[in-house]
């Protein structure tokens, strides 16, 4: 499946298959763009600055900063040094999830019949907390780095008294999301099935990818103008740039 | 869910005041009790717990939330550790009320909230990043300081998926106590937030109490 330039604007072109894990460079004014191939996916994401991998993704940050709960088109991702790591600049679902946390091994265990390499090979059941571990090492970094995750493609809504619930057959087959990055960032990533989803057996579910280039940022951006904080966010990041050498996208 | 305490301040092993924009990092012992007091009201207290035994695990806002079901912390949540365990449970709460998904303030992300010129004013993080500093006997890092706990912070969340800062539901007097399941270390933030409703615009000091039963 993998091809590099498959088309004009994708660069590169890829599937991750489900209960697997992953990690990749993403260039500033690059995007990366994820499609859950059956439904029902569920992608597990952390941001690191490769430069200084002390600086990481912030959920909290992330969430404070614009009001919201939920991740969808417009919304940028903040890591805890005020910088934006990348934009969500395409959505087909309209919600995707920050709060939910990440399947442990001691989960995994006690909702799946968990098998070993030996048993199923490949079709092993990993668990997101094994999938970031060892995704994590590759870049000298431990389980005292992790912080809140993303889980792409899933939704856990709340009630008025508070209440969580994880939304099912929420990602339908061919759903999309696009993150456009505004700085070098390490993505580490998983397609293990989100903590609260209840589906059994172990849901697997692939999920595809493509890297293209980004157009040039312009003054009306969607992503900038979000929220006057998204525009400071922004200009951190120029100020971030400035001695950086990269040429504006 | 309020639930008052029957604890007496005078039968306290320890009492001590708090400043508003100073932090407390001590120990607390398996079956003690700590009770934070709001002792003017509308003040935040940026909290965070670690295994004395293995600083490596540490309070988990995402799995707290989880387990539990709901997303805000009252007495009856057990506080649940990033390897899955639980750390402490809120044993009594006259605010009714806590936050886990706003974070802590601190100098970047209120560049990004208020504006750049505000870099420099006092935040959670510098408290956080100063304790670490100085109390070295401990081994944490930066990478050890995730996400807090905001103990009387009011932090709605609605079923659209929207999420504000409100004014806080606390008041002078109020108060929430944790009995530990386990030997942790205590790392509070007493909030020097000066641009949001969470501290009423008006940081003030809290109290530490604890009882060893």
């Amino acid at each position: 499946m993998a091809e590099i330039f498959p088309d004009e604007e994708t660069m590169y072109e890829d599937c991750i298959e489900g209960g697997a894990h992953w990690s990749l460079l993403m260039r500033r004014g690059t995007i990366l763009r994820l499609t859950d191939i059956e439904g029902g996916a569920n992608v597990g994401m952390l941001f690191y600055n490769p430069l200084d991998k002390l600086e990481r993704y912030n959920a909290p940050d992330t969430l404070k900063c614009q009001h919201t709960f939920k991740l969808t088109r417009g919304h940028c991702l903040y890591s805890d040094m005020g910088r934006i790591f990348c934009s969500i600049v395409e959505d087909s679902l309209g919600w995707h999830d920050s709060v939910g946390g990440n399947l442990s091994e001691k989960t995994l265990a006690k909702k799946y019949r968990v098998t070993s390499y030996q048993e199923a090979r490949n079709e092993r059941t990993l668990s997101g907390e094994h999938g970031f571990a060892v995704e994590l090492a590759k870049y000298g970094l431990g389980v005292r780095d992790l912080a809140a995750n993303v889980n792409w493609f899933s939704k856990v809504a709340t009630d008025q008294a508070g209440n969580m619930r994880f939304v099912r057959e929420h990602s339908p087959a061919g759903a999309t999301v696009a993150l456009r990055f505004e700085m070098d960032t390490l993505v580490v990533l998983h397609t293990c099935p989100h903590p609260m989803n209840p589906a059994t057996p172990y849901p697997s579910r692939p999920v595809a990818y493509q890297i293209r280039k980004a157009p040039p940022l312009r003054d009306d951006d969607p992503c900038m103008n979000f929220r006057p904080e998204n525009k400071r966010g922004f200009q951190n990041n120029a100020i971030y740039h400035l001695t950086g050498g990269y040429r504006d996208y | 869910m309020i639930i008052d305490s029957r604890r007496q301040a005078e039968h306290a092993r320890c009492r001590r005041i708090v400043a508003a924009g100073d932090y407390y990092m001590e120990p607390l012992e398996r079956g003690c009790t700590l009770r934070i007091l709001d002792i003017e009201g509308n003040q935040a207290a940026d909290t965070l717990f670690f295994s004395l035994a293995d600083p490596a695990e540490r309070y988990s806002a995402m799995d707290t939330i989880r387990e539990q079901g709901n997303i805000y912390l009252s007495a009856g949540t057990t506080l649940v550790s990033n390897r899955g365990n639980a750390m402490l449970d809120i044993v009594a709460d006259t605010c009714g009320r806590h936050d886990t998904l706003g974070g802590a303030c601190a100098s970047e992300s209120n560049t990004v909230r208020y504006a750049l010129e505000k870099k420099c004013m006092h935040a959670c993080r510098d408290n956080w990043m100063l304790a670490v500093s100085r109390r070295e006997e401990y081994g944490l890092t930066k990478r050890d300081i995730t996400h807090n706990i905001n103990f009387f912070m009011n932090v709605p969340v609605t079923p659209e998926g929207g999420l504000s800062f409100e004014d806080g539901i606390s008041g002078a007097g109020k108060y929430v106590e944790l009995t530990a399941c386990m030997d942790v270390i205590v790392l509070i933030s007493n909030c020097p937030q000066l641009n949001n409703p969470c501290n009423g615009y008006n940081p003030t000091p809290i109290e530490i109490l604890i009882w060893d039963e």
